[in-house]
């Protein structure tokens, strides 16, 4: 085996393992930084060791002997409680591999316990990647834009209070379920949205990995509260927008747009259980919250064979619905793309140009105006909307899509300064 | 497990008889739940009195060590076996005694 293929091999035992081990040892072992450093260490060694020694025949059983190992040791080390320690040798000679359901269930403890209330959004979010993702520091720092000793710090205070605090490793008890759920489904959202478009140069443009660990943890939550539409709606989100996951990207790494994308390659099978989803919230006849909302929009989308089948109306219709639930800018611009094909770019162009105080640090309100201005002929405010969405970008298809469209137009050699003193002249 | 918890006082004024009758039977609840260690309130922050006794002479200081329109009116000292029903009994003791309060486990 190459190192190539032992890097290969590693890395999907990283995205297979990580979550299940660091649950599991937090519940063996008690304390969520032990969890984390064993499995750190664990595939450290895998890395030291399988380009010399081999890959073993099975690599997570492997690497969760070795995090006990190393849990242990540690615990040794620092000469921890003697109960501890013995119930951490105890516990040392269990199976490893217990059934399913445990599995699944030490997952959800360590995602309620990431998603606890008691900690700050940003820090919940932190905690849930490295964690549950099993994200490194640097990788959540660059995804948040912080420094990366600062988002190690956060995680270490955040595994501090857990621990001294001793807020519980556990699914919350069924009244205090539904709220707890909101914050967990928050969460969830961001880690998808972090795989779906993720940042970095370095970084691949989808990282499947996060989208399939959001989709499987909502999945459990699901399982766990069957009556609850915003889970359903999340996960027909989800599931709706991963069916579309690689007509997406094209081979070249570029970003494909809704309306260039090959429907045929779409996941019908993912396509079929969304609809089914949203299908189920409007029988249920309840007022549907963000995520239902959403999860209707893109099944209008996936009900179009061809993007000139799409019910812009429906579309339009059920922004409004979400502007209502939420008014966030986000939300208007993105009805303002529906408007767009409904009532033409000049009406869009109108009200996205109302959003410029609140949005202009945000890379898609100016790929949004870009195109409006392609639309209507203005290439050279186009290009410096292009130009500004391309510096804000962090996402290596969204760039490379971006940086072609502009090059498609008109006049190449106009500076953005040219665009700017041109517009006013209008 | 046992966490402090403190009363923040930020408004004017004293506990009002109807406050203090709600704090009484909080009290009561967390006694029969076995949650109760200890509880007090507290003189004014201008009835306190800092002292330095680190240099072989006591020091004393008229006042409060930190001048601050929110602070300590009272605690709770209370048993709970994690953070999750300490929050819940918390945020019941900020209903009775029409405080925020702040949570903090004991090491």
């Amino acid at each position: 085996m190459s190192v190539a293929d032992i890097q290969e091999v590693i890395t999907r035992a990283h995205r297979e393992e990580w979550a299940r081990m660091v649950a599991a040892l937090t519940r063996r072992f008690g304390d969520l930084d032990i969890a984390e450093e064993a499995a750190a260490e664990a595939f450290a060694t895998a890395v030291g060791r399988w380009p010399a020694d081999g890959v073993p025949a099975n690599p997570g059983a492997w690497l969760t002997t070795t995090a006990n190992r190393k849990a242990i040791d540690r615990i040794r080390r620092e000469n921890k409680r003697d109960d501890k320690q013995k119930e951490a040798r105890l516990l040392y000679d269990d199976d490893p591999s217990g059934p399913l359901d445990a599995i699944d269930d030490d997952r959800l403890r360590l995602i309620f316990t990431c998603c606890h209330p008691a900690l700050a959004l940003e820090t919940r979010v932190a905690l849930t990647l490295r964690m549950v993702g099993g994200l490194t520091v640097p990788e959540i720092a660059r995804a948040f834009l912080v420094q990366e000793a600062a988002m190690g710090q956060r995680i270490t205070r955040a595994k501090a209070k857990i621990k001294t605090a001793r807020i519980p490793y556990r699914v919350p008890s069924t009244e205090d379920l539904p709220g707890r759920v909101s914050g967990v489904l928050a969460v969830l959202f961001l880690v998808f949205n972090e795989g779906y478009l993720a940042t970095g140069p370095d970084t691949d443009p989808v990282r499947h990995e996060l989208t399939a660990e959001a989709i499987r943890l909502t999945r459990l939550i699901r399982a766990l509260l069957p009556q609850d539409g915003e889970v359903a709606g999340l996960l027909a989100l989800m599931l709706l927008t991963e069916a579309r996951r690689t007509a997406r990207v094209s081979a070249g790494g570029e970003l494909v747009t809704l309306d260039e994308q090959d429907r045929g390659a779409w996941d019908a099978a993912l396509v079929a259980e969304g609809h089914r989803l949203v299908r189920e919230r409007l029988a249920a006849g309840v007022a549907p919250g963000r995520y239902q909302i959403l999860a209707a929009i893109n099944a209008v989308h996936t009900s179009a064979r061809d993007i000139r089948d799409t019910d812009w109306s429906q579309i339009v219709a059920l922004y409004d619905q979400l502007v209502r639930v939420d008014p966030s800018p986000i939300v208007v611009l993105n009805r303002a793309v529906a408007i767009a094909e409904l009532d033409g770019p000049e009406v869009a162009l109108a009200a996205v140009d109302r959003l410029a105080d609140r949005l202009a640090g945000y890379h898609a309100y100016h790929a949004t105006r870009a195109d409006l201005l392609r639309r209507l002929g203005r290439s050279q405010q186009s290009r410096a909307a292009y130009d500004k969405a391309i510096e804000l970008a962090g996402n290596t298809a969204e760039t490379a899509y971006l940086t072609r469209r502009r090059d498609q137009l008109g006049r190449a050699r106009d500076s953005a300064a040219d665009g700017d003193r041109r517009r006013t002249e209008e | 497990m046992q966490y402090l918890v403190s009363v923040i006082h930020d408004g004017a004024g004293l506990a009002t008889p109807d406050e203090m009758a709600a704090i009484d039977a909080f009290n009561d609840r967390l006694q029969a739940e076995g949650h109760w260690v200890f509880a007090g309130g507290l003189g004014s922050p201008s009835t306190a009195t800092v002292i330095d006794n680190r240099g072989g002479e006591a020091l004393f200081t008229d006042g409060p060590f930190v001048e601050s329109k929110e602070y300590l009116a009272g605690f709770w000292v209370m048993a709970a076996p994690d953070l999750d029903v300490a929050l819940k009994l918390a945020a019941e003791g900020s209903k009775h005694c029409n405080r925020k309060v702040e949570v903090r486990p004991f090491l």
